[in-house]
């Protein structure tokens, strides 16, 4: 899973069933300092997260499908939780 | 996911059985911003996007998971929705990088 800050929404009405109803939101990684922040993508909210919250996000098919309840679902990223703080130790 | 724009469009006559009903699109991939990332890519659409269109990608195997029928086919780009609207705050606007030590986020 990934540290990433929400900073967009997107709306689709003419989507892949499997994202009905579900809520889009734009992405951006958090990196440690002096890398350069890129990659941003696109989640699907199951965490009531809005624009400007820092999210947690698993990345990978099959823990978007058991998070969705859908076997076949075809979504990559889920947003899984609100970040509340972080420590950073190294 | 990943944002796209459909740029052309792709005929295959010959191809792996069981991909023969699906249409492919010429796809630019982008960034938030909508600028181009990396190289034009064929996606296998299922939304009826047309040339022109942003749309939401998805890879590897939730783009063959996408397919309408059989699912168990080699696609690895699927175009999954097409945007009506995107509301992206400026790049500036927040502090993406993890300092050392404690950060409250709430």
């Amino acid at each position: 899973m990934i540290l990433a800050k929400v900073v967009g929404t997107v709306v689709t009405t003419m989507s892949h069933p499997h994202y009905n109803n579900q809520k889009l939101l734009v992405v951006q990684p958090l990196v440690l300092g002096g890398d350069r922040a890129d990659g941003d993508f696109i989640a699907i909210d199951k965490a009531q997260a809005g624009v400007g919250d820092t999210v947690l996000i698993n990345r990978e098919g099959n823990g978007a499908r058991q998070v969705l309840n859908n076997p076949d679902a075809c979504i990559i990223s889920v947003i899984v939780g609100i970040v509340d703080m972080v420590n950073l130790t190294c | 996911m990943l944002f796209g724009r459909v740029h052309g469009t792709a005929v295959c006559t010959i191809k792996y059985s069981g991909t023969e009903s699906l249409r492919l699109l010429i796809v630019q991939p982008l960034n938030k911003a909508l600028e181009p990332v990396g190289r034009l890519q064929v996606a296998v659409d299922v939304v009826e996007a047309g040339v022109g269109d942003l749309c939401v990608m998805v890879r590897s195997r939730e783009a063959a998971l996408a397919m309408p029928d059989e699912t168990f086919v080699p696609i690895d780009l699927a175009l999954v929705g097409i945007v009506d609207e995107l509301i992206v705050r400026p790049h500036g606007d927040f502090d993406y990088t993890l300092k050392p030590g404690v950060t409250r986020f709430s």
